[in-house]
């Protein structure tokens, strides 16, 4: 719609929308997160959700404790690879459309961790991310930044044509294979329909 | 409390034939502690729960320990005779200590408000007969730790109601914290690499000009 013509009606009283901008508007404005923590980067999203930093402010106060109600997934915290399955489980049965943020060095690549033989070196391998925040841990105007940066993402989503939002790609999958434990790793160590790193050349 | 000695020669007469030793500790803090033979430490671990002047009535902390196989070099006057004549050399033998894994207990007493005693149990090797007694029915606390003795050292507790790993996954092979753990060759990219890893780079993200 064009913008003169919003104005010129809004003046007049008129308020006019896209079906587009009405449904972005609710979804980004109320994204209720998955209440469920794995390590200290919780501590900062409970923080984050006090009254001190209040994620009420920006509608996302409604930590649901199943994922069927959720809308979005905080990955707050270092990703064991006992507990990757879990998390891609949790992932798996909540319902569209749905979003993950990837709290902190742990979650974004293994952090100080990655080199241990029992964290994940990043969730993204199962799970697609929309935002990562790093920080170790993240202090809470980081993860509320990150909520921001989520929400921008969302108003900017499109419902129709072929740039649309995963959510509404019919062929776009909304669960994505959980791993099995295998005897060192886990099978598979990576997605590799949704991992594809760029492939890194040392230039030494 | 008592001092370690005094424990010792206690339950030595409480438990004929227990075959107790003291092992001293050469660090700062100097805690020595009481190396228990596995065939007997039930006994012993009950005596020292049970003894009113001890009463170590909580098990605090249980940890496995991996000893390498090592090489110790003994040096010893020789005396020969070369040549008719006497002689005195030094001689270095060397020798090999099979490597063994212990679990060590660290008792106090809530009720007397004393401790640690230190509690050692060896096993015999640290490949086929990795064993010793779970103490788990004497102190409860010990029973989780037991179980994170097993899954990251392979200490196997015989007795333990439970024995499975707690930390790991169930499928996963080796045991993690031992010192000639290998850990699979899964290195990713790193910015900086540096000292060994600087190899591990290389193998895995070779050089331009290499490839």
């Amino acid at each position: 719609m064009d913008e003169g013509l919003r104005s010129e009606l809004s003046r007049q009283g008129i308020f006019a929308t896209t079906i587009q901008d009405l449904y972005n508007w609710g979804c980004r404005n109320s994204i209720w997160p998955l209440n469920f923590g794995l390590a200290c980067c919780a501590i900062e999203m409970i923080a984050a959700s006090m009254a001190r930093f209040d994620i009420a402010r920006f509608g996302a106060e409604v930590f649901r404790p199943s994922p069927r109600q959720a809308d979005l997934m905080i990955v707050a915290g270092t990703v064991t690879k006992k507990m990757a399955p879990q998390v891609v489980r949790l992932y798996n049965q909540m319902p569209e459309p749905k979003y993950v943020i990837a709290m902190g060095a742990c979650a974004i690549s293994g952090g100080p961790f990655k080199r241990g033989y029992n964290v994940l070196k990043g969730i993204d391998r199962y799970v697609p991310v929309d935002v990562h925040i790093p920080g170790c841990p993240p202090c809470p105007e980081a993860l509320l930044h990150g909520l921001i940066a989520l929400q921008k993402e969302i108003a900017s989503q499109k419902l129709t044509g072929p740039s649309r939002a995963r959510a509404f790609q019919e062929e776009a999958p909304g669960e994505f294979p959980v791993p099995e434990y295998g005897p060192y790793d886990l099978v598979p160590a990576k997605n590799t329909d949704l991992w594809r790193p760029k492939p890194i050349i040392r230039d030494e | 409390m008592e001092t370690l000695e005094q424990i010792k020669s206690r339950l030595e007469a409480a438990i004929p034939g227990l075959g107790l030793e003291i092992q001293c500790n050469g660090a700062v803090p100097g805690q020595a502690s009481l190396v228990v033979p596995p065939a007997r430490a039930i006994e012993a671990a009950r005596f020292l729960r049970d003894d009113p002047r001890l009463a170590l009535d909580y098990c605090s902390n249980v940890s496995g320990v991996d000893w390498l196989d090592r090489v110790v070099e003994e040096h010893a006057r020789v005396t020969r005779v070369i040549d008719g004549r006497e002689r005195v050399f030094d001689e270095c033998r060397e020798r090999r200590v099979p490597g063994y894994l212990e679990a060590v207990y660290h008792l106090y007493s809530m009720r007397l408000k004393h401790g640690p005693v230190i509690l050692r149990q060896r096993t015999v090797n640290r490949v086929d007969q990795a064993r010793v007694t779970s103490l788990t029915p004497v102190w409860r606390s010990a029973e989780f730790q037991e179980r994170e003795a097993y899954d990251l050292f392979g200490i196997v507790f015989e007795g333990h109601p439970d024995l499975r790993r707690i930390l790991m996954w169930d499928e996963f092979r080796d045991y993690p914290m031992r010192k000639d753990y290998v850990e699979p060759d899964d290195y990713e990219y790193e910015p900086t690499p540096h000292d060994d890893l600087k190899e591990k780079a290389r193998r895995h993200y070779p050089i331009e000009a290499d490839a």
